[in-house]
């Protein structure tokens, strides 16, 4: 569903995407992990065309995101993007938050949206805050209700860049039970994170990244026996002592 | 120190108090000119034209460097050259105020916007919202709310500066208190009842403004 | 628009002198006014973070007093009111036997209206510091007075130095306000230039030339001083 092919993309002088190739089927939860300054957060992004890319071909469902004749609006509409940072709209309520991109972007009415919206605040058990401020919840709670947000529009896929890394410890499984029961429930979800436990439990695949380019990319069950590359075992092994 | 004669303040209630109109209207044509050409030059600045961002740059650190007195005087022997005729103080002034406000009214409107988190945008592009509406329904909200106080402040700014149209001779509340008092020779009573009385409104709006900025952060 | 261009009236005698001695008023006025207000204002804003409530109290009240006048009528409250006030002697010596009483007053309050602007953002710097960077300094065995002089004050400098450097543009600007007592600095010698020769552009342009410059000049400066002083990331406090 979503291709990328020798995806390579510059800051200036400095690459910080090396050649990246890949495929994620439908249904398929793959892990992107790896030391800072991978490149995993950029990856993700050019996914949506929040980054721009000056080399490669990245495709989803068909549609070429770098071409410029693409409607990035539309494709964004059908792919949701969840940030470490949350970015909940702080001047509206929780339910307005997952309200607003179903009025402006898919047309729906008020009330369906509202209705929508409640829905997936359920979903994630966060129903009672629905009127409340993003101030007034916690970093996990508001991380759930961005999620809730991000599937209002019901997308195809679902990118997650580093969800759990802003969260205070207790809170991150609360953020990685509503992931798992979205994976269990067969989205297509493409997860930067550190959460190996996760990624052991729920990823089909893993990607390795270092310095730009994807130097592993192994179903989930052989990349932590038998990671093929020293790189992902120095990386493994600073990582599961935690 | 003399005998303070309040009488003198009470007869001159009339003179007075048409000065503080005339500093009221000063005030308002500043604040609300000053905030329409902000938004004009706020726009021009964050524009993909080169040519209107260097103007709008251009134009914001040069009236920003000059002395407000200067540019009273510009306008006031500029106008009456430009139209051709003489004219009254007091459209020269106006002028001279929209301009200067206006540059400092274009960095508070700037500030606002670029103090929104640029995660923010994001957030709204990624779920399919167009530049246009993630401006309209994401940034500006949280600007205003942000330079709504600093708007504020600023304008009280306005209100203090219009003292200056005294180097003109314009007819406002400062310069009215001060004919009074030169002719009365009650120059001090007059001096110290201006002060009292733009400290009261100053200080009053100022505390009203605290009062805003501590509810919009709750 | 009919209008006699002539801009050699720039440089020909008397003018140019004016404009010359004009700006060195300026100059003279806006340095002395932002010594002053340099360091009374550092002492107001130290004032108002100490632990004391009177010390805060103080600092307050001064800081509302001086901001919320306008600078123009603060000016003429000190050259017109304040001999008047003051016991015969002392006034009688402010009206006669004060050497150059315009730039003194003006300078004077243009110093304790700066004063009280500094005082804000010196408090704005110490509080950014924070009582952590304070606290570490305490639990070393330094009293309060070591603590703002080592610690919280240097750092409050080199915080505010963007605000600083406003505050002294401003100064420059507010020079202006001298003229309203017959201080004879640039804008008043440029707008004697215009009513003299009848070449108002001219005069003005000259001025707004210079005015322009000389913040240009003190903006360009200023960076390079922030960029050598700038502090790695922003306080080394664990990043925050």
């Amino acid at each position: 569903m979503i291709t990328l092919e020798h995806v390579s993309k510059w800051y200036g002088s400095t690459q910080v995407l090396n050649d990246c190739s890949t495929r994620i089927e439908k249904g398929e939860v793959v892990v992107v992990c790896g030391p800072s300054g991978s490149g995993k957060s950029t990856l993700i992004k050019c996914i949506n065309g929040l980054e721009p890319f000056q080399q490669g071909t990245i495709t989803v469902e068909g549609i070429s995101v770098g071409d410029k004749a693409t409607s990035l609006p539309k494709l964004r509409a059908r792919i949701g993007m969840v940030f470490q940072s949350f970015e909940l709209y702080p001047h509206m309520s929780v339910v307005d938050n997952i309200c607003l991109a179903q009025r402006h972007v898919l047309k729906r009415s008020a009330e369906a949206s509202r209705n929508r919206a409640l829905e997936l605040l359920e979903r994630v058990g966060l129903r009672s805050h629905a009127d409340r401020l993003p101030a007034t919840l916690s970093g996990g709670q508001q991380q759930r209700v961005a999620i809730a947000r991000a599937l209002a529009l019901d997308p195809i896929a679902m990118l997650f860049d580093e969800p759990t890394s802003a969260l205070d410890p207790e809170m991150i499984n609360e953020v990685l039970d509503v992931m798992t029961e979205l994976a269990k429930e067969g989205m297509t979800m493409v997860v930067v994170t550190h959460e190996m436990g996760f990624a052991r439990r729920v990823a089909d695949r893993v990607l390795f990244m270092d310095e730009g380019a994807i130097v592993e990319d192994a179903r989930t069950a052989s990349f932590f026996e038998k990671p093929a590359s020293e790189r992902a075992v120095r990386f493994l092994s600073k990582i599961l002592q935690h | 120190m003399g005998n303070f004669d309040f009488g003198v303040i009470v007869r001159a209630l009339p003179l007075l108090w048409e000065g503080m109109q005339v500093t009221l209207l000063l005030t308002l044509f500043g604040i609300v000119g000053g905030i329409a050409l902000g938004i004009v030059l706020a726009i021009m600045r964050g524009s993909r034209f080169l040519p209107l961002r260097l103007f709008a740059g251009f134009y914001v650190d040069l009236l920003r460097s000059l002395p407000l007195v200067l540019l009273i005087f510009w306008f006031y022997f500029l106008v009456p050259i430009a139209v051709g005729h003489p004219v009254g103080g007091f459209y020269a002034a106006v002028v001279g105020f929209i301009l200067f406000e206006g540059a400092y009214f274009c960095e508070i409107i700037r500030s606002g916007i670029e103090g929104v988190r640029r995660g923010q945008v994001m957030a709204g592009l990624a779920s399919g919202l167009t530049q246009t509406q993630c401006m309209r329904l994401i940034v500006l909200p949280q600007a205003f709310r942000a330079m709504l106080p600093v708007m504020l402040m600023q304008s009280i700014n306005v209100f203090k500066s219009t003292s200056l149209v005294y180097v003109i001779g314009l007819r406002d509340f400062l310069t009215a208190a001060d004919l009074i008092g030169g002719r009365d020779n009650r120059l001090t009573e007059m001096y110290v009842l201006v002060a009292v009385v733009f400290f009261v409104i100053c200080w009053a709006a100022s505390q009203a403004v605290n009062l805003l900025q501590r509810r919009i952060a709750s | 628009m009919r209008y006699n261009w002539n801009w050699s009236v720039l440089y020909t005698v008397p003018y140019l002198g004016w404009i010359i001695s004009g700006l060195g008023w300026t100059i003279l006025v806006s340095l002395v006014a932002w010594v002053i207000g340099l360091a009374l204002g550092s002492l107001i804003g130290t004032m108002r973070t100490l632990p004391s409530p009177t010390a805060r109290a103080i600092g307050a009240i001064y800081v509302e007093l001086f901001r919320n006048v306008p600078l123009l009528v603060q000016i003429f409250l000190f050259y017109f009111v304040l001999p008047e006030l003051l016991p015969r002697e002392m006034g009688r010596w402010l009206k006669r036997d004060l050497p150059h009483p315009e730039f003194t007053m003006a300078v004077i309050s243009l110093g304790l209206y700066t004063a009280c602007r500094v005082a804000e953002q010196v408090r704005a710097g110490i509080q950014t510091a924070g009582k952590g960077q304070a606290n570490a300094g305490l639990a070393t065995g330094l009293t309060t007075a070591q603590v703002y002089r080592f610690i919280l004050l240097p750092l409050a400098y080199r915080l505010t130095i963007p605000a600083l450097t406003n505050e002294f543009l401003n100064v420059f600007k507010n020079s202006s306000l001298a003229l309203s007592i017959g201080v004879l600095e640039l804008t008043s010698r440029t707008r004697a230039i215009a009513d003299y020769s009848s070449q108002p552009i001219e005069a003005f342009t000259a001025a707004s030339v210079i005015y322009a410059s000389i913040s240009f000049l003190i903006a360009f400066l200023m960076r390079r001083v922030e960029a050598r002083t700038r502090l790695a990331g922003t306080l080394a406090t664990g990043g925050r």
